[in-house]
């Protein structure tokens, strides 16, 4: 078999792979650290038993999921109380309640959101700490 | 089928394992409540929300501090151009509020000043009907609202409401004064309510947010006693009585939506 213009052909195929892979090779060995995110908040530094509104494995595994249900809740079932797991009722509202104690979002929710590089949209409509003051 | 020994401890590890995922997958179900779910201790509770506005008491003043108690509760935006317009509860000549109410000689008090429209949040309302992804939905208390999340911006529901009651963010509305300051920030007037984002309808939610904390809605609270609030279905009501001792019209009754905005004549 002969392949037409084997040299273009060949070094192209050379470039792609190259340039496709650039990214494994580039990183390959680094590791970008785990960001930590912070909770040097006034409100939980003040607080006299550090709890959120669930466990912290459940909220960091899960929070998404709980944010997802409280929205349902409240805007379809008009429920607007929760029960945390100490048992303690919290108003369900990501901007009053999260981000009353978690008023940094920049060092809390931005850390790990951008390291692992997911946009959630709810900062299009709900007001950041900043912009409630 | 030929079932081994073999085959069977394997169906049996498989579903031994599959019932440790059970608790946890139970624990952020679809459709499960969030534990102990309830409403907020002091939240208005109705059966049938309603309003009613005396047409004799609506000055000038009320309506213009009406609207804007509104509009500065709900970060709603204010666009020059007419056709962008967002609007929950505005000012609405009484011919074109209501067009089958044209008897000749009717007082000149009644059809001179204009007078305030809102979402009736209609007892059979066709803008729910028509929502192809039920981000409008009427609650049981009879509140037509919207769910934003939902919203994919179709505007079947413009369409489908009779009243003009709904409003589409052609723009970004945290691009508009008074969301914006005279230096260009953007720095809502209220901190309690969330804008909404470009590409979604909106309309008036007869304040379910302030219901929900036990407050009466921005307008009724603006209004100095010319809007009343409160729930139909209590006989004893505030606006039960007052529907039953004044004559009342509603805005194009004959199409059948059940208007629950009622105007005292």
């Amino acid at each position: 078999m002969k392949i037409y213009d084997a040299g273009k052909v060949i070094a192209g195929l050379i470039i792609f792979f190259v340039v496709f892979t650039f990214p494994v090779y580039y990183n390959h060995g680094k590791v970008e650290p785990a960001p930590k995110p912070s909770l040097e908040t006034e409100k939980i530094q003040s607080l006299y038993e550090k709890n959120c509104v669930e466990d912290k494995a459940t909220m960091r595994s899960g929070h998404m999921l709980l944010l997802d249900k409280w929205r349902d809740t409240v805007v379809r079932d008009r429920l607007r109380s929760y029960a945390g797991f100490k048992g303690t009722r919290f108003e369900m509202s990501l901007s009053n309640t999260c981000m009353d104690c978690h008023s940094n979002k920049e060092q809390f929710c931005d850390a790990c959101h951008n390291y692992a590089g997911v946009t959630p949209y709810c900062w299009e409509c709900h007001l950041t700490p900043k912009e409630m003051k | 089928m030929d079932s081994t020994r073999r085959s069977f401890l394997k169906i049996l590890g498989v579903t031994a394992a599959g019932l440790t995922v059970r608790p946890s997958a139970d624990a952020w179900a679809l459709g499960a409540k969030p534990r102990g779910a309830a409403p907020l201790d002091n939240a208005l509770v109705g059966k049938r929300w309603a309003m009613v506005i005396d047409l004799q008491k609506l000055t000038d003043k009320v309506r213009k501090d009406a609207v804007e108690a509104c509009n500065r509760a709900h970060n709603i935006p204010h666009y020059e151009n007419h056709d962008d317009e967002i609007k929950w509860i505005w000012e609405e000549g009484y011919h074109n509020a209501f067009p089958g109410q044209h008897n000749h000689h009717l007082p000149v008090e009644l059809t001179r000043d204009p007078l305030l429209v809102l979402c009736n949040h209609c007892e059979n309302p066709p803008c729910v009907r028509v929502c192809p992804t039920k981000a409008t939905f009427q609650r049981e208390d009879g509140i037509v609202m919207m769910d934003y999340h939902r919203c994919i911006g179709c505007r079947f529901c413009m369409a489908g409401c009779p009243y003009g009651s709904r409003s589409f963010n052609f723009w970004d509305p945290r691009k508009q004064p008074p969301l914006v300051n005279e230096k260009g920030e953007f720095d809502p007037p209220s901190p309690d309510y969330p804008t909404r984002m470009r590409g979604v309808v909106e309309k008036c939610n007869f304040c379910a947010e302030r219901l929900a904390k036990g407050k009466l809605p921005a307008c009724v609270e603006a209004s100095n006693g010319a809007l009343l609030f409160g729930d139909l279905a209590d006989h004893e009501s505030e606006v039960a009585k007052a529907l039953r001792s004044r004559y009342s019209i509603r805005r194009k009754p004959d199409l059948g939506t059940e208007p629950q905005v009622y105007y005292l004549i």
